[in-house]
């Protein structure tokens, strides 16, 4: 008895998969029954000299001839490419490809699969893949614009005084950190604030909204930074914030070429100021916010003299990790001391720079960094 | 970033010897030359690189907007050129990059001494007293085409093109980045050159220009060898026995003697 299966004739014709074969330019010269089948060409309709590009849908065919006919030229062997053949009505039939070529004869074999369901299931899942591309891109703006909101746009121009600040998000700035700053007129000078609320995202960008327009407010009715930082650690408490901040908060009077700076840190790290030769830390160390009920909170008045820079900056600057090595306060200080004698907006932008270099140009947290300067 | 990096620049062939620059088309990188650049490397300095977005160029120093026009990519040619300060060079240029190096030579005329065009086109869609070969729709569709096989060349595809049972001694090195391309990049640089218009170029083109025209080929027909050659004064023409659009590939034998014959 000859089993079915031995029968290599009957194997080729009718197949579950069409088999087509061509010359290396593409010239068809052998088709199974089942590709016929598929396709519905009648025998000997594709092998009159048609060449298997012809097949093709147009867009496949520039497809095929850049991308596929290259690879197999390359490697003698291409699989799973999706195309479209089209059929002797007219209609298409979704496909996917694999080819040999062999060199002895020169011949390209192509195995023929209908691909329909797969074809449209892929669909979806691009379609998926794009809308999810599109909703990522949407959160990304989101979440820009939301972090341009942290900051003002401009800040104020005093007489004396140059300021200016300077920030930097974490990574690529896709997700929504925590670090803000701000600066204002009011009816005694000028005051400043800077913070970092602990984590990242819509809660803690939620807390950093609410903590600029809080110290904002305060800054009309209390005397004090210390003041204005009580009222704001009331605020989280009361608001139940649920998350706590650090921050530095400043105020700025006017003293003849002088300024007095009343300074207040709350769980913040401490401003530098670099005077002459010498850079040393201002302030006094105080609780962070939205923890405790009762914090404990200092105001340091300081001294600005022309020629002083002082700094103010959040962890991102000093945490930031190059390998296993810390950024650190020293390596601040230093560029701090050599840069002082730039201007306020030099000075911002060179610790900018230097903080995200060292973390090979993609910061791990958020930067943020004001610096006031009294010219010489 | 070097321009050596940026563009994947291979130097091979002799130091002292007339610059030859080998420029790849849309679809893959500069290992569509990797038989007939060789056959030059006796007597030219051989230059072979991989545009930005393509092969094993630097995909960070990609810019939708560097990249917007045929122009962006002329760019990465005279940045080359300008890097290796290369003078009365030679530039084969395959498919699209016909045309790159036809506005690169018209830029900087002094860079170049002669232009080998494979297959160009100056205009792939139809126009009125014009046959480019495609409708818009046609290139809609192979935009739709490069989807399709959008899942398969970022994640399947690669491990399938990596193990090669057929030839093994291409390995990995070669297979990993061939005709392997970011998607996204892949369907810009598809819909720049496709629906480029660089017809009113081809009368200023300042250098000899060698044309090689396949025949059947139905990305840059007969019609459209012949449209270049009328337009490009002073231009050779040499209609191959090869076939398709890539006889780099099919045919490197008859390439390499056009070439030579020209040169």
């Amino acid at each position: 008895m000859r089993a079915v299966e031995d029968d290599f004739e009957e194997l080729y014709e009718h197949a579950p998969c069409g088999y087509l074969s061509t010359l290396p330019d593409g010239t068809i010269v052998r088709v199974n029954r089942t590709l016929l089948e598929l396709t519905g060409y009648d025998p000997g309709e594709l092998t009159g000299g048609m060449r298997i590009q012809n097949l093709l849908a147009v867009g496949d065919r520039i497809f095929y001839e850049t991308h596929f006919a290259p690879l197999l030229a390359m490697q003698s062997v291409v699989r799973e490419i999706a195309v479209d053949v089209r059929r002797a009505d007219g209609t298409r039939l979704p496909v996917l490809l694999n080819a040999v070529m062999r060199d002895d004869p020169g011949v390209i074999r192509f195995c023929v699969f209908a691909a329909t369901d797969r074809r449209e299931y892929e669909r979806e899942l691009l379609r998926a893949r794009q809308h999810a591309e599109r909703s990522e891109a949407e959160a990304r703006e989101l979440a820009r614009t939301l972090q341009r909101s942290f900051i003002p746009p401009a800040l104020p121009e005093i007489p004396g005084l140059q300021v200016a600040g300077a920030f930097r998000p974490a990574g690529r700035g896709d997700q929504v950190g925590g670090d803000f700053y701000d600066m204002y007129e009011t009816v005694d000078g000028w005051e400043l604030a800077l913070g970092d609320v602990c984590g990242k995202g819509v809660e803690a960008a939620v807390v950093t909204s609410l903590a600029r327009y809080t110290l904002r407010a305060a800054a009309i009715r209390e005397p004090s930074p210390s003041a204005v930082l009580s009222a704001l650690n009331r605020t989280l408490l009361s608001e139940r914030a649920g998350r706590f901040l650090t921050a530095v908060y400043g105020q700025l009077a006017p003293a003849g070429h002088h300024f007095r700076l009343t300074v207040c840190l709350a769980g913040h790290p401490h401003p530098l100021r670099a005077r002459g030769d010498a850079v040393g830390e201002i302030g006094r160390p105080g609780n962070v916010l939205g923890l405790l009920p009762r914090v404990r909170l200092t105001d340091v008045d300081v001294d600005l003299a022309p020629g002083d820079a002082v700094l103010f900056y959040t962890d991102g600057v000093v945490e930031g990790r190059r390998d296993e090595e810390l950024y650190g306060e020293e390596r601040l200080r230093r560029l701090l001391g050599a840069s002082r004698a730039m201007g306020a907006a030099g000075i911002a932008e060179a610790v900018v720079n230097e903080a995200v270099a060292f973390q090979s140009g993609l910061p791990r947290d958020d930067i943020a960094v004001v610096v006031l300067k009294i010219p010489a | 970033m070097s321009v050596m990096v940026r563009n994947n620049v291979r130097i091979t062939g002799r130091p002292d010897g007339r610059p030859m620059v080998f420029a790849h088309g849309f679809g893959c990188d500069q290992n569509m030359w990797r038989l007939v650049a060789p056959a030059f490397e006796d007597d030219h300095r051989v230059v072979l690189f991989d545009y930005v977005g393509s092969g094993d160029s630097d995909l960070s120093a990609y810019s939708p907007e560097r990249y917007s026009s045929l122009q962006g990519y002329a760019q990465d040619i005279l940045d080359i050129c300008a890097e290796l300060d290369l003078t009365d060079a030679v530039f084969v240029g395959h498919s699209v990059s016909a045309m790159i190096g036809a506005l690169a030579a018209t830029r900087e005329p002094a860079r170049f001494g002669a232009l080998v065009m494979v297959g160009p086109s100056p205009r792939y869609i139809d126009d009125e007293g014009y046959v480019g070969g495609f409708t818009a729709a046609d290139i809609e569709e192979l935009l739709e085409s490069l989807d399709s096989n959008y899942l398969g060349w970022s994640g399947a595809m690669a491990p399938v093109i990596m193990g090669n049972p057929e030839r093994p001694e291409l390995g990995a090195e070669l297979t990993n980045s061939f005709c392997r391309t970011d998607p996204d990049i892949a369907k810009r640089f598809a819909t720049v050159t496709f629906m480029s218009d660089n017809r009113a170029d081809l009368s200023r083109v300042p250098v000899r220009c060698l044309i090689l025209q396949c025949s059947e080929d139905v990305i840059a027909p007969v019609e459209v060898g012949t449209f270049v050659h009328k337009h490009i004064p002073g231009s050779e023409l040499v209609l191959m026995r090869a076939t398709g659009h890539c006889p780099n590939l099919s045919a490197p034998e008859e390439t390499v003697s056009a070439i030579r014959a020209f040169l």
